[in-house]
C-alpha cells in the first residue's frame, strides 16, 4: 500500500510542531502594542515599589531583597495579564478548531504556549537588570544571591502563569481569564501573609494552618532572595506551574 | 481503500442527538456534497471526522488511521477548514501559512507557502493581516491552510459561504483541479453546487443520513432541487 498522502510529513514532526507553536506564541506578544505597555508597566512598578515603598536606597544595603519583596504582587497581577490570551483567544477566534485538528497533541500545544508566555515574562524580568547593576555600582553585593533572587522570581512567575493557564482554558473571554487568574494568584500571595489564618484557625488544626501559610508566594521566594539554598520552594513553584499546565491541558482535551 | 470511513458515529449535546449512527465511506477521487438544513448535524459530523470532537460511539478513520487512537497520524493526512474559516487575525496571510507549514513539519515550507499562495490566488494580499481581509479572501486563506500539505483527505465546512459568484467559481475550480487525487467532503446548502462540483451526495437531517447516492441519481430525483431537498429533510 502506498502512502495515502502525496506529501508525507517527516517523523520528527512533533518537535517541529512544538517549535512552531512556541515561535508563533512568543512573536504574538509583540504583534500588539500591549506587549510594550506590559514591559513598561512591569519595569515601572518593579523599580518604583522597590525604591519608594521598599525604601531600597535609604536602607543603604547592597542587596536586592527589597526589590524582590514585591515580585509576588507583580507576578500575581501581570502573569495572568500575559497568560489570559493563551486559550481564551483561541476559543474566541475559533482557531482552537484548527489547532486541534492539526497534527499536534494538546500537550505539545499547551507546553509550547506556556513556555512562550514564560519566556515573555523572563524578558520583562531581564529588563530590570539595570537595578542589579546599579546596586553593583553603588556597593558590593553578593552576585550569587542576586542571581538566586532572579531565578526564584522567574520560578514564581511560572507558578502564577500555571494558575493563569487554567483560568484561560476555562473561558473564551480574556477579561474573565485575567480576573479569575489574578484573584487566584492574589489569594496565593495573601495566604503567605497569614491573612486567612483566623478563618482557617476555626476549622483546621494549627499545624495545618501553618502548612497552608507555607503556600504563600513570598514565603517561597524569600529563601532565594536571601541566598539560602532550599529545594522545597523550588519544588513548590515548579509543582504549581506544571499542575496548572497539566490541568489546562486536560480542560482543553475535554472541551 | 476508502480514505474516509465513518462507522456508526453518534454524538449528543445534552439531550439533543446531533449525530445519530452515521456511517459512510469515501474513496479517492470522490467529492461528497454534504447537504442538510442548518442544525442537521453536518458540522458535527465533520468535527467527529477531523477529531475536533470525540464520538460517543462509533469511529472515524482517516487515511487508514483511527482519529481517536492515532490522532496525529490521521491529522497529517487531513486538511480541514472549519465553518467560517477561522484564522489568527493578527498574522499576515504569509505568516499564517508559514506557521501552518512549519507546524506540519513540511520539507520545504517556503516553497509550499509560495505554491499555495499561487494556487489560491492570494499573492496580492500575502503581506496583509488576515483581520483586514474581505470575507472572500478570508475563506480562501482557510482553504489555503487546508491544502498546504496536499493532503489525501480534504474536509471543508461551507467553503463557499458568503462568497460572491466569481469567488465561488474560483473555489470550485481549485477544488476540481485537485479532486481526482483526494477524498473530499464539502458541506454546503447551495444545491447548485452539487451538479457542478460533486460526484456523490449525502443528505443529512436531524442527525441521520437521509440519502447517499451518486450525483446522477440525485439529480434524477426531480427538476426542482429545492423541492427534492425539502422532501428528503422533512
Amino acid at each position: 500500500m502506498s502512502s495515502p498522502s502525496e506529501n508525507p510529513a517527516p517523523k520528527s514532526a512533533g518537535l517541529a510542531a512544538f517549535g512552531a507553536i512556541l515561535r508563533r506564541e512568543f512573536a504574538g506578544y509583540f504583534r500588539t502594542p500591549l506587549a510594550y505597555v506590559f514591559l513598561a508597566v512591569f519595569n515601572a512598578f518593579a523599580v518604583s515599589l522597590a525604591f519608594f515603598v521598599g525604601n531600597m536606597y535609604e536602607a543603604g544595603v547592597a542587596s536586592l531583597d527589597r526589590f524582590f519583596l514585591y515580585h509576588p504582587w507583580l507576578w500575581a497581577f501581570l502573569a495572568p495579564a500575559a497568560g489570559a490570551r493563551l486559550w481564551a483567544e483561541e476559543r474566541r477566534q475559533g482557531t482552537i478548531e484548527l489547532l486541534l485538528t492539526w497534527p499536534i497533541t494538546v500537550w505539545q500545544a499547551a507546553l509550547g504556549k506556556f513556555l512562550a508566555a514564560w519566556l515573555f515574562l523572563a524578558c520583562a524580568l531581564l529588563m530590570t537588570l539595570p537595578v542589579a547593576f546599579t546596586v553593583g555600582w553603588l556597593g558590593d553585593p553578593d552576585w550569587g544571591v542576586i542571581l538566586a533572587g532572579y531565578a526564584g522570581s522567574l520560578l514564581c512567575a511560572g507558578a502564577c502563569l500555571g494558575v493563569a493557564a487554567v483560568a484561560s482554558a476555562l473561558t473564551r473571554s480574556q477579561v474573565i481569564a485575567f480576573v479569575t487568574g489574578f484573584l487566584a494568584c492574589f489569594i496565593l500571595v495573601l495566604v503567605g501573609y497569614g491573612v486567612f489564618d483566623e478563618l482557617f484557625a476555626g476549622m483546621l488544626p494549627s499545624a495545618m494552618v501553618d502548612e497552608i501559610r507555607r503556600l504563600g508566594l513570598w514565603r517561597n521566594l524569600e529563601p532565594f532572595t536571601l541566598g539560602l539554598f532550599d529545594l522545597r520552594p523550588a519544588v513548590y513553584f515548579v509543582t504549581v506551574a506544571f499542575s496548572g499546565l497539566g490541568l489546562s491541558t486536560i480542560i482543553i482535551e475535554r472541551r | 481503500m476508502a480514505l474516509i470511513e465513518a462507522k456508526n458515529l453518534s454524538k449528543s449535546y445534552g439531550a439533543i442527538r446531533a449525530v445519530n449512527n452515521v456511517s459512510f465511506s469515501v474513496d479517492r477521487g470522490e467529492v461528497i456534497g454534504f447537504l442538510g438544513p442548518n442544525g442537521a448535524g453536518k458540522s458535527t459530523t465533520m468535527k467527529l471526522l477531523t477529531g475536533h470532537l470525540r464520538a460517543e460511539s462509533g469511529c472515524a478513520i482517516v487515511a487508514g488511521f483511527d482519529v481517536s487512537d492515532q490522532p496525529v497520524e490521521a491529522k497529517r493526512h487531513l486538511g480541514y477548514s472549519p465553518e467560517g474559516a477561522p484564522a489568527y487575525g493578527e498574522m499576515t496571510v504569509r505568516e499564517f501559512l508559514r506557521f501552518a507549514a512549519d507546524l506540519r513539519g513540511l520539507a520545504d515550507p517556503a516553497e509550499r507557502v509560495r505554491a499555495t499562495l499561487e494556487l489560491c490566488r492570494l499573492n496580492e494580499v500575502a503581506a496583509q493581516t488576515i483581520e483586514t481581509l474581505s470575507k472572500g479572501y478570508r475563506m480562501r486563506v482557510g482553504f489555503a491552510q487546508a491544502v498546504i500539505h496536499d493532503p489525501a483527505v480534504l474536509i471543508l465546512d461551507e467553503p463557499t459561504d458568503g462568497l460572491d459568484p466569481n469567488q465561488k467559481f474560483e473555489v470550485r475550480r481549485i477544488l476540481k483541479d485537485m479532486a481526482a487525487r483526494k477524498a473530499v467532503i464539502v458541506s454546503t446548502h447551495i444545491l447548485e453546487e452539487v451538479g457542478e462540483l460533486c460526484t456523490r451526495v449525502i443528505v443529512i437531517a436531524q442527525g441521520e443520513i437521509r440519502c447517499d447516492e451518486s450525483r446522477e441519481r440525485f439529480l434524477q430525483r426531480g427538476e426542482d432541487l429545492n423541492q427534492v431537498f425539502r422532501k428528503l429533510t422533512a
